[in-house]
């Protein structure tokens, strides 16, 4: 009974997706004031997934099951990871041993999620959209992973969130540190390529592709693409102020840090235009791939 | 190894405003070819036009286009006036001015709409709404001018419609003050901001002599290097009595299509300033035509996007005969054949917005088989069916001035 609750209502579910959508709406109305717009109203984004929730569903020709499962996927992983790092900020014993690289699993899982939905809708703008979210999950992974170990080497081989949070308590935020400091703007970067915007709005590129991945999609199962786009906006910046800003976990400090790091997220979006995708793919190899890599080594040294 | 699919650009796509489409043959993210099919914007305006008489066809022709509302109706005045003995003949003098003052408002806003849509194809939406914002004044002075924010419906054969009032001067200056830290801030930005600049640069390169031999015109063949500007050719209104330069840049890419309209801004900032000047402070603005004669000529404007072709021919009634329209963006779009072939989808999509193609201005034709809606005519088709008709002109036109 206490799963299904940590799971559907609190740190799961629905709450993730209130704040998730929240920021959301926080991100539309800082952009719109940035461009000289007036904004929506706070509760929009509620209302374009009620809207969605009531509009037909086609389903194009091809793997029909796939391509309406596939959104459920993404959605299902990133809830786990919502409920299972809430919980581990609540009371940081409870966390599991290795559950760090299950969340670096399951933080991958919407991304393909999408490959594979656009994937079975056999539309050429589809496939242009999958291919290039293959291209960028490999361009980010990997200084994404980089600067996870810098993290657990820092922490003394902490491969469990509860422990990066004990050592963060005890010796202070790993953000402060050099190699910490370098794995952190390397991670915010990553973030943004994850939730696909900004710079790295390059899979769905309304201008040149139409959407890309999302092209197909109506109804419900957009919607339910929309709710993973939103529950990644609220626990992929809960998850790197944990793993790097950890040393105080008070929900006061927990939301003026993560409202920081949103604001950070939108100046950039808001001041960049979008990537092209081979320009992706050598910035990450190229700046924050060797940037956490850097991080990596300070940090076996202790630095 | 060969697995080209083709990705459709259009007929309905955000990149466009207007219906069109473009089919780009893609392996993987390269664009190995690209066909480009119009055809879905044709309003028949030649004949409308040809049903209307000479002082109600300006009226029309600024519908053609949106953006470019006054080039249309200027070449067409110029024709007209073309058949009358020349412009600088017949055209008082303070309407010169005005006439450029119109012509080079309307560049300034059409090529910071251009801008805004570049920011936005590029995904960087700030520079859209900014650009735009900073749109807004120029439309306003528009409203002062001519009581219109589009569709000006200032020129007239042998003068313009309204006067500039001299109480509107120093608000028309201050406003044109008003733009220039806009127009610094953007320069600024494009010179200076690596990301665009690598968005930019090196992209959709159009050479010299793939301008030259695709026919390019206005900035789409100034970027490139080719020194062509109508407003110095066969110079109009009071162009050749100002002093102004051309803007020619050599790469060809988009980069420096960007510099050229950024560069041309403050050209015609400069050129409307002195316009504002040298205008005679009183006079009339209108000759009063009432009779075409017999004859046909050519109107030519240095459109925003490129020269904008009219011709008439009068067969001394009070409607044209013919009336040939040819717009920039019929030339300019073509060019993406080359320039678009060889990048990647995202950088065809923008090669494909950066001649600032204007799909309404383009289409003038369209023969469509009613049963299956295939295109019946190809290129030589529409040549030979224009010879003939030249032909038949050519009889009834000569036939009836002996």
């Amino acid at each position: 009974m206490k799963t299904i609750f940590y799971l559907l209502i609190f740190p799961g579910f629905l709450f993730s997706l209130t704040v998730g959508l929240l920021a959301g709406w926080l991100d539309r109305k800082l952009t719109a004031r940035l461009q000289w717009r007036v904004g929506p109203p706070w509760y929009q984004n509620f209302m374009d997934i009620l809207k969605l929730l009531g509009k037909e569903t086609i389903v194009p020709e091809g793997s029909k099951l796939v391509f309406l499962l596939s959104p459920y996927l993404g959605l299902a992983s990133v809830v786990l990871v919502t409920a299972s790092l809430g919980r581990s900020i609540i009371s940081p014993l409870d966390s599991f041993s290795g559950d760090l690289i299950v969340f670096l699993y399951l933080l991958i899982i919407p991304a393909i999620a999408v490959i594979i939905g656009a994937s079975s809708s056999r539309n050429p703008l589809a496939s242009v959209g999958a291919s290039r979210e293959m291209k960028l999950i490999l361009a980010y992974e990997l200084p994404l992973i980089l600067c996870v170990i810098a993290v657990v080497l820092k922490c003394k081989g902490a491969l469990q969130i509860g422990q990066v949070i004990q050592y963060q308590l005890l010796y202070g935020s790993i953000a402060f540190s050099l190699s910490g400091a370098l794995a952190f703007i390397v991670a915010i970067f990553c973030i943004q390529a994850k939730l696909g915007i900004g710079l790295f709005d390059i899979a769905e590129a309304d201008q040149e592709i139409m959407g890309g991945t999302l092209i197909e999609y109506s109804g419900l199962p957009l919607a339910i693409f929309k709710l993973t786009k939103a529950v990644m906006l609220y626990v992929l910046p809960v998850f790197i102020i944990v793993l790097f800003l950890g040393r105080d976990l008070t929900p006061i400090f927990i939301i003026a840090k993560y409202l920081m790091l949103l604001l950070i997220i939108i100046l950039i979006k808001n001041t960049n235009p979008r990537l092209r995708i081979d320009q992706a793919l050598k910035f990450f190899w190229r700046i924050p791939t060797v940037l956490a890599g850097i991080a990596v080594i300070l940090a076996s040294f202790g630095l | 190894m060969s697995h080209k699919i083709i990705v459709p650009i259009g007929p309905y796509h955000p990149l466009q405003e207007e219906p069109e489409f473009f089919q780009l043959y893609v392996e993987g993210e390269k664009v190995v070819d690209i066909d480009i099919i119009i055809g879905y914007n044709h309003r028949g305006i030649e004949k409308l036009s040809e049903s209307k008489h000479f002082d109600q066809v300006p009226f029309l022709v600024e519908r053609i286009c949106g953006i470019c509302s006054s080039s249309h109706p200027y070449a067409y005045v110029l024709a007209v006036e073309n058949i009358l003995g020349g412009e600088f003949n017949i055209v008082p003098e303070k309407s010169l001015f005005i006439r450029t003052i119109i012509d080079e408002l309307q560049r300034i806003h059409s090529h910071l709409l251009w801008l805004g849509l570049v920011g936005h194809f590029i995904g960087y939406n700030t520079v859209w709404m900014w650009a735009w914002k900073f749109r807004e004044p120029v439309l306003d002075m528009f409203e002062m001018v001519t009581g219109n924010r589009n569709n000006y419906a200032m020129f007239k054969v042998g003068g313009v419609r309204r006067d500039i009032k001299d109480d509107d001067i120093p608000q028309i200056k201050k406003m044109l003050d008003e733009l220039l830290p806009g127009i610094d801030l953007f320069h600024g930005a494009i010179m200076d901001d690596p990301i665009i600049k690598m968005r930019l640069k090196d992209v959709g390169r159009l050479t010299r002599q793939q301008a030259i031999e695709w026919a390019v015109v206005g900035p789409t063949a100034r970027a490139s290097g080719v020194n062509i500007d109508i407003r110095r050719d066969e110079p109009y209104g009071s162009s050749d009595r100002l002093d102004w330069k051309v803007i020619i840049e050599k790469d060809g890419d988009i980069f420096c299509k960007t510099v050229v309209r950024i560069l041309e801004l403050y050209e015609s900032i400069s050129l409307i300033r002195q316009c504002l000047d040298k205008m005679p402070k009183s006079g009339i603005i209108d000759a009063d035509i009432k009779d075409i004669p017999v004859g046909e000529g050519i109107g030519r404007v240095e459109a925003p996007r490129g020269e904008c072709f009219h011709y008439i021919v009068s067969d001394g009634t009070n409607r044209p005969l013919r009336h040939k329209i040819r717009s920039p963006s019929f030339m300019n779009v073509a060019s993406d054949k080359v320039a678009a072939v060889g990048g990647t989808i995202s950088d065809a999509t923008l090669t494909l917005a950066a001649v600032d193609p204007c799909y309404c201005c383009t289409e003038r034709v369209a023969v469509i088989n009613k049963s299956d809606n295939s295109k019946i005519m190809n290129g030589w088709d529409l040549i030979k069916l224009s010879q003939d008709k030249t032909l038949k002109l050519k009889e009834s036109y000569y036939g009836r001035s002996k």
